[in-house]
């Protein structure tokens, strides 16, 4: 009677009477949030779709101008942006991946009790908890082709990693691996002790190999866990800006951030921006509302 | 009998406890690098083949705090004489350190951590504050449209900093907010706040309503149930989350690279801006990193046992 009363409450009741009522306090808590959040979120997106319908500069003081879709025809046919798109794809692509397999195969290795686990599985979730702007920045000194640690220890004599245009990209891809496997591991690793001790007990009692196991008993029943860190990074790495432009200057690993950083901030050429803004917005968004469902969809297991 | 192990096991046990052992220490080299790069002689940093192991000195540190002006020769002997030590360690390796009067010039790097600090911890309270309330109002009451609005409230989160930069950037500069220490707390709860929400909406969910109910037959009103029963019960979770948006606010750059220049500047752009052109000073920068990231790395321990509800927003726990 009471848990019902609690979420419900009686407008007779003694303890409605007493105080501020419910649907008081329940608006007083929600509506400064959701207010906050409209006018610092919501009201500037508003704000940025008029300008990316006018010609507006924000360094000069002219008039801006109307121009209609023209900014977005202007983009969509602009092969400098088709271009950034391809190597955003190319860096999500080569850092998720590399994330997924790392990551898993770090939890797979430490789904077993050994001593210092915890201490060990904090160690590896280090990376992933610091500033990809500065660590970024170190790394440069990693990879420098005079003197950088990595060179030396792959034999790699005066390879530039960062300044070479063939590779810069996937130098920044594999520091991002280095900093984002572990938020794959950790996931992974809440997947594999989910997963029921009794199956695996049940499949070495009918002496099924270790493959057959890992494909028919761990895989099925990781892969919705493993799905959310997929979704997660592909949509974290699309956004990837402060590591990329703290590590490289190099044209072709100018992802889409920052492509729409130099436009809007560089050149000054804040309607144009604008559209591009939203042109990104629309696909983060598409991926978001992926990754909610697929999250609704395992909290309900 | 589900103990009994053959030897095949037992030895890729062995294996994979090996492996492990050799994956943490290559995922901790390059955190290693930056801290010993931090306590190394400027020319060891730069050294081929790179030092390993050396004897660690502090004036990268003291490079760091203070202003210098490179590469001059020694000063005349009195004056060296008469310098403190943390000076003359200066003077040694063929630099100056500058002075006005008797006072020594500090670097811009404390007023940048300093900012970085009074910007992560305002935005902190005040999101993970915001954040508790609303939470408890989405975990008790019921709400028309429940799950739309929490959906709204964490695609906010997702929003790329850029996109939101560009129009903050015009407001800002119409209200005059541009490089100041308001315009980027407002921006961090911002982006804090959604997250806060959610997680502190599954560590409310998780004390139980008996609770309250017992509280509000003895006579409490909603809102003493709330503040004596509910927050005390939730006081580690909120912990958990403010040490979360701490973090965040503490690593954020792209916001703070365009909305501040000099004043409000915090440390993760300020640090990338000193590499300048020519040949960088790898151990200051390192000393520099070394002591930004020294908090996080102190959190992410005290957090350990949170860290899968605060990577995925209070989704998944354990």
């Amino acid at each position: 009677m009471a848990s019902v009363a609690l979420t419900n409450l009686d407008p007779a009741s003694r303890a409605a009477a007493r105080g501020w009522s419910d649907l008081t306090i329940r608006n007083l808590f929600i509506i400064p949030t959701l207010v906050f959040l409209i006018v610092f979120n919501i009201f500037p997106l508003i704000y940025s779709l008029g300008y990316s319908f006018t010609n507006f500069a924000a360094n000069r003081s002219e008039p801006w101008q109307f121009v209609g879709l023209q900014n977005y025809r202007e983009l969509l046919s602009d092969d400098h942006i088709w271009s950034n798109f391809v190597i955003t794809a190319k860096y999500v692509i080569v850092s998720v991946a590399g994330q997924m397999v790392v990551g898993f195969g770090l939890a797979l290795l430490l789904n077993r009790s050994f001593p210092m686990k915890g201490l060990i599985t904090t160690l590896l979730l280090l990376p992933m908890m610091m500033s990809a702007a500065v660590v970024g920045l170190f790394w440069q000194l990693l990879y420098s082709p005079s003197w950088g640690p990595i060179n030396y220890v792959f034999g790699l004599g005066d390879f530039a990693w960062l300044s070479n245009p063939d590779s810069a990209l996937y130098a920044v891809a594999i520091t991002d691996i280095w900093m984002w496997s572990p938020f794959v591991m950790l996931l992974s690793l809440a997947g594999l002790s989910a997963v029921p001790q009794h199956l695996y007990e049940a499949a070495a009692i009918d002496r099924a190999g270790w493959w057959y196991t890992f494909t028919r008993i761990t895989l099925p029943l990781v892969s919705p866990i493993l799905l959310i860190a997929l979704i997660f990074r592909t949509m974290e790495a699309f956004k990837t800006f402060d590591i990329a432009y703290t590590m490289t200057t190099q044209p072709t690993a100018e992802l889409i951030a920052i492509r729409l950083y130099k436009q809007a901030f560089q050149q000054w050429d804040t309607g144009k921006s604008c559209a591009l803004a939203y042109i990104v917005l629309i696909m983060v968004l598409a991926i978001t509302n992926l990754y909610v469902k697929y999250l609704n969809k395992v909290k309900e297991r | 009998m589900a103990a009994v192990r053959t030897s095949s096991e037992v030895a890729f046990n062995r294996i994979a406890i090996a492996a492990v052992l050799v994956a943490t220490l290559i995922f901790l080299a390059p955190i290693y690098w930056i801290a010993s790069t931090a306590f190394k002689p400027k020319e060891l940093a730069v050294s081929v083949p790179p030092t390993v192991l050396f004897q660690p000195e502090v004036t990268p540190f003291i490079r760091l705090f203070t202003k210098r002006v490179q590469m001059q020769k020694p000063v005349d002997p009195q004056v060296y004489e008469a310098a403190p030590w943390w000076e003359k360690r200066i003077y040694d390796g063929g630099e100056r350190v500058l002075k006005v009067g008797k006072d020594v010039q500090l670097s811009q790097y404390p007023d940048r951590f300093m900012n970085s600090l009074i910007v992560a911890v305002i935005s902190t309270v005040l999101a993970v504050g915001m954040g508790t309330f609303t939470a408890y109002g989405f975990s008790r009451f019921k709400i028309a449209g429940e799950a739309d609005l929490l959906f709204f409230i964490l695609s906010t989160r997702m929003l790329p900093p850029v996109v939101v930069a560009i129009p903050m950037f015009l407001m800002y500069r119409m209200v005059g907010l541009n490089d100041s220490h308001i315009g980027l707390i407002i921006l961090y709860v911002a982006f804090n706040l959604s997250f806060s929400v959610w997680l502190m909406k599954g560590f409310m969910d998780e004390i139980p309503k008996e609770y309250e109910e017992a509280a509000l037959v003895d006579g409490y009103t909603r809102m003493q149930a709330f503040f004596k029963i509910v927050l005390p019960e939730a006081a580690t979770g909120i912990a958990a989350t403010a040490v979360f948006c701490f973090i965040t606010a503490w690593n954020e750059y792209a916001f703070a690279l365009i909305m501040t220049n000099r004043r409000a500047q915090t440390a993760p752009p300020f640090i990338p801006s000193q590499i300048g052109s020519g040949l960088p000073d790898w151990t200051t920068i390192a000393a520099g990193t070394f002591l930004f990231l020294l908090p996080v790395a102190i959190f992410t321990f005290l957090l350990r046992n949170h860290l899968l509800r605060g990577v995925t927003f209070g989704a998944i726990r354990k």
